[in-house]
């Protein structure tokens, strides 16, 4: 049986698209059958950053409504054969997108896959909602800032009462937090909170700690998961995340300042 | 014992009731100033049972007594009941549709002794039936029905503890509400919002871990986190009703 992971956040523009990405590679790398499925419907971008936005023939919404199967819909990543993506319609908007028939997609990937990853929009209104419903396992992405922090407290809240688990009594939606653009200098001067103040208001474990990172950008654009760019500290903190979620121990990496070297600190002193 | 079939129950129930003592019914700002109080904490007075406390106007006539009525309960509050009249009051209450009530202990504001009575048991401003006015045995009281949260209230989120206090174990997110007739208990940080003695006990208290809270509020009464003392902020505090607004005491 398939595990149904949710990427989630409540604000928009923290990462929520490259994290559920990256996380599916990841999945897929460590060799599960993985499909990630892109809740954004109107505004579609999960197959841009994975790369294949110019093979999309059908959508989440055609399956829904238009008769074609989901194998149809499906695309198959170019990199690693045990993963597809499920792009989002970008001509309709999230109300063609219903509680039933995105219950009858999912069953129907839950034959043939180990994970699927949903990516979620932002904001709490319906696209996001159906996007947590299913959820067994969500991945709650947050920034180390308050309004982040305020929105994430928020979606918590409604993965924990208005889930298919929370309403059916279920045990609860796991939940992980994803702290991603992490710099770890402005946190050490004080203008970013703290991983420790976001675990102390969030109360939920933590996932990984995404550093920030330049190639992250410059990945998305042209299109690969950024756990593929093997220089990317970035990738390299979203892998471990991944081998976390799947149950390994690995340490924390990337959260404190990297100290400069010498020749910098002579640079910086000469200029 | 079998019960005999019956379509009713009559049962004795004690009750908290607002007073409404009438200093200078005359004074023109009179319904004005009642109105604007109703307006300003709608869920506490609006539709709220009020006795009138006709004491300070016992030497005056009792002609206009109806229509005072009708105005207060223009006001939006309900009158019942008259307390503390004589003989001519009390008929003049009857005429119009009131009780006549025996008069009940103030609610105190001092919150010392809520350590030695459980915070819902006592009656106190006006109760039914004078005779009853002794103590109730422990073991006759319905107990207080606290509502135990154990995970943390996040934002978006209340929890309404109807019939006594709120005890939370975790923290209260910003913009959570925590809302109880009795005490507010929190074993951790308070951040949202705290609203104790909901239904008007002044007795009623809110306690905290750490006080970051957008709001607290006892009976009515609120500070917003701008109005929080600053030596209270991120400390254990506890808040209380006196003199007419709300005491942040920290304690350690």
């Amino acid at each position: 049986m398939a595990k149904i992971i949710t990427v989630t956040s409540g604000k928009g523009g923290v990462g929520k698209t490259t994290s559920a990405a990256a996380i599916g590679t990841g999945l897929a790398q460590a060799g599960k059958r993985t499909v990630v499925i892109d809740f954004d419907v109107g505004l579609r971008n999960l197959d841009l950053v994975m790369g294949c936005e110019r093979r999309v023939v059908f959508d989440f919404v055609n399956v829904i409504h238009d008769d074609i199967r989901v194998q149809q819909a499906l695309i198959k990543d170019k990199r690693l054969d045990n993963l597809f993506i499920l792009p989002a319609s970008q001509t309709r908007d999230k109300d063609a997108l219903d509680q039933e028939g995105v219950g009858r997609v999912l069953d129907e990937l839950a034959k043939e896959f180990d994970f699927i990853v949903c990516d979620s929009p932002a904001g709490i209104e319906r696209g996001a909602l159906l996007a947590l419903y299913f959820a067994d396992e969500a991945v709650v992405v947050a920034n180390p800032e308050v309004s982040s922090v305020r929105d994430s407290d928020r979606i918590i809240g409604i993965l924990n009462s208005r889930s298919k688990r929370a309403e059916s009594g279920d045990e609860q939606v796991k939940l992980h937090l994803l702290l991603t653009r992490y710099d770890a200098e402005r946190v050490e001067q004080g203008e970013m909170l703290k991983t420790d103040d976001v675990l102390e208001i969030l109360a939920i474990p933590l996932l990984g700690v995404i550093p920030h990172d330049k190639t992250v950008l410059a990945a998305s654009n042209v299109g690969t998961p950024i756990v593929l760019e093997a220089g990317s500290i970035a990738g390299q903190a979203y892998q471990d995340s991944v081998k976390r979620l799947l149950g390994d121990d690995v340490p924390m990496r990337f959260v404190e300042p990297r100290r400069a070297g010498w020749f910098t600190r002579f640079l910086r002193r000469s200029a | 014992m079998i019960e005999t079939e019956r379509p009713y129950q009559i049962r004795g129930t004690t009750q908290t009731l607002l007073a409404l003592r009438v200093d200078t019914p005359d004074d023109p700002t009179f319904f004005d100033l009642l109105k604007t109080d109703v307006l300003k904490s709608p869920a506490f007075y609006k539709n709220a049972p009020v006795v009138i406390d006709v004491q300070p106007i016992l030497d005056q006539p009792t002609t206009e007594f109806r229509k005072f009525v009708a105005r207060v309960r223009a006001s939006g509050m309900q009158p019942i009941g008259v307390i503390n009249g004589d003989e001519t009051w009390n008929k003049a209450a009857a005429a119009v549709g009131l009780s006549v009530l025996a008069a009940g202990a103030p609610a105190k504001l001092d919150a010392a002794p809520s350590n030695a009575e459980p915070p819902r048991a006592a009656p106190s401003v006006a109760e039914r039936g004078a005779a009853e006015a002794a103590p109730t045995p422990p073991a006759a009281r319905p107990a207080p029905a606290a509502m135990v949260v154990e995970e943390t209230v996040r934002g978006g989120q209340q929890v309404y503890a109807r019939d006594g206090d709120a005890i939370c174990l975790a923290s209260i997110s910003n913009g959570a509400d925590v809302v109880a007739t009795g005490n507010v208990h929190v074993y951790a940080a308070l951040r949202g919002r705290a609203f104790a003695g909901f239904d008007g006990d002044q007795r009623a208290m809110i306690f905290c871990d750490r006080l970051e809270a957008e709001l607290v509020s006892i009976a009515g009464f609120h500070l917003v986190s701008e109005e929080l003392p600053a030596v209270a902020r991120g400390k254990r505090v506890r808040v209380r009703c006196a003199d007419g607004g709300l005491v942040v005491d920290v304690v350690s």
